[in-house]
């Protein structure tokens, strides 16, 4: 998709009257195209040149790359450091923020830090909880949950002040996401917070990793009965398992992620795990994008980033569209380190 | 006491109602704690309330009850604090991800909040948590807020 007002890379884009972001995301998503998002796995460095490697391996393929903010309570590089590289040559970053490190003096200065980088998409979060990752001696901080963070961020963007009161002399443009995931229990109860989120001025989705479609249909179902697929745009979240085995291993250790017996049966089934689980995943991104409310998938590759270009190739779902990169754009092509 | 604390959950239409009487009974008060002082009363009222609610709430004295929206299942005893419903990480079995051993206090609070009579409160979003009440009496405040709204609806 071509945007004719596309800027030099690492400026923001014209916020369009309607929009609320600068930013190529909610773009793609209001004309009403179905987008791709991506998760970068933030390097255990503090080399740019990493993180631009890792970066590259979506060029072409995604609308927007997510960058996580210690996710599994593990330390990496912050999601403040890897937006900042990225959107400074060009890059539309979703911004994590989870709640579990930071409280709200840190989290409302880090936005404003972001937002004044180019970062056009803020996705609050939770967080896993500190036991999860490789740090269970932290403190965890949980000073905002989810829900009052997004309100804060809209706060912060439509009021133009601080949670205190305090103004602001530039509000932060931000389009705002958060986390879902329907594949937890209370199952009653995940619309209905899907929607306390949205009233608290969520715009888009990105759900937790759907291998059950069709618990996915009755969430989507139960979401469009209360009109929220119009209110915000939701996009499901899928990625390739690696084998069998780490398929078991998932659902067995990580909370919140739910492999029904089926999947796993497959992958056991197939001659090249590996390539099956890649299979598996273009499937379930066929079957999702004609579910009602849907507006996109979010990628979660993690440790097979590179398999995310084939996936996307291979679902098709992006109908010859090709999202911006650096130097799509002959005219805009500027040298990386000039900026 | 964790087991006070389902057996709450699951007769929060009962507490509910003591609690509105209680509520009652602690403002039709009003003109004796004004008379002693309310700076001067709310330590004695604090040390009752801690220990009632921290036999049936395991209550961490926060200050800022919200017992009433959640089904009598307290969110300060969710390891991540969580104000506005479940997280992703709740397990299939309905607990814990932090503690695999205890109920998610959420799922406790929409069990709860079905039995009672105001129980929409749950769908509320809730703001982020005011540390500075930390260890006050909230059944004090819900008085004197109460009746300082009288006050200045009258003036």
């Amino acid at each position: 998709m071509h945007f004719e007002d596309e800027p030099v890379p690492g400026y923001s884009l014209p916020i369009l009257p309607g929009h609320f972001s600068p930013g190529r995301l909610e773009r793609v998503l209001r004309a009403g195209k179905f987008a791709v998002t991506a998760e970068i796995a933030p390097p255990d460095s503090a080399d740019a040149e990493d993180v631009y490697q890792r970066a590259k391996i979506f060029d072409g393929y995604v609308d927007a790359i997510n960058a996580t903010d210690g996710s599994g309570a593990n330390c990496h590089m912050s999601s403040v450091g890897v937006c900042s590289l990225l959107t400074r040559i060009g890059y539309a970053m979703v911004m994590q923020v989870s709640c579990r490190d930071r409280n709200r003096i840190a989290i409302q200065g880090d936005i404003l830090g972001a937002a004044a980088m180019g970062v056009s998409n803020i996705l609050c979060l939770t967080g896993d909880g500190v036991q999860a990752g490789d740090q269970p001696e932290a403190k965890p901080v949980f000073d905002l949950d989810a829900v009052s963070l997004a309100s804060t961020v809209r706060t912060m963007r439509d009021e133009s002040r601080f949670l205190s009161g305090r103004e602001l002399s530039y509000p932060p443009h931000v389009f705002i996401g958060a986390a879902a995931n329907p594949f937890a229990p209370p199952y009653d109860y995940r619309v209905p917070r899907l929607k306390k989120k949205i009233e608290a001025g969520v715009q888009f989705i990105q759900t937790q990793y759907c291998f059950d479609v069709n618990r996915l249909r009755e969430y989507m179902k139960q979401a469009c009965d209360l009109g929220l697929h119009e209110r915000a745009f939701i996009l499901v979240g899928v990625g390739p398992l690696a084998s069998a085995r780490a398929a078991a291993w998932i659902r067995d250790h990580v909370p919140g992620v739910h492999i029904p017996d089926e999947v796993i049966t497959r992958l056991k089934g197939a001659q090249k795990q590996k390539a099956e689980g890649i299979n598996l995943c273009i499937d379930l991104i066929q079957q999702i994008k004609d579910i009602e409310g849907v507006a996109g998938a979010h990628i979660m590759a993690y440790r097979q980033e590179e398999s995310v270009a084939e996936i996307v190739e291979q679902s098709g779902v992006l109908a010859g569209r090709i999202p911006w990169y650096p130097g799509r754009d002959q005219e805009t092509k500027v040298e990386k380190r000039a900026l | 006491m964790y087991a006070a604390r389902r057996w709450s959950v699951r007769h929060a239409r009962l507490l509910e109602s003591t609690y509105d009487l209680l509520e009652g009974f602690l403002n039709a008060l009003h003109p004796l704690w004004l008379k002693i002082g309310y700076d001067r009363v709310e330590k004695p009222i604090t040390f009752i309330e801690r220990n009632i609610k921290g036999f049936l709430f395991d209550c961490q004295m926060c200050g800022k009850c919200v017992l009433g929206d959640t089904g009598m299942s307290c969110p300060m005893n969710c390891p991540k604090q969580l104000q506005n419903g479940p997280c992703g990480g709740v397990l299939s079995d309905g607990n814990c991800e932090v503690k695999p051993d205890m109920r998610c206090v959420w799922v406790e609070a929409e069990i709860g909040s079905r039995l009672m009579r105001r129980g929409s409160g749950i769908e509320i979003a809730r703001p982020p948590v005011d540390h500075s009440k930390q260890g006050s009496s909230s059944w004090l405040r819900v008085v004197r807020e109460k009746r300082d709204r009288q006050f200045y609806a009258q003036s």
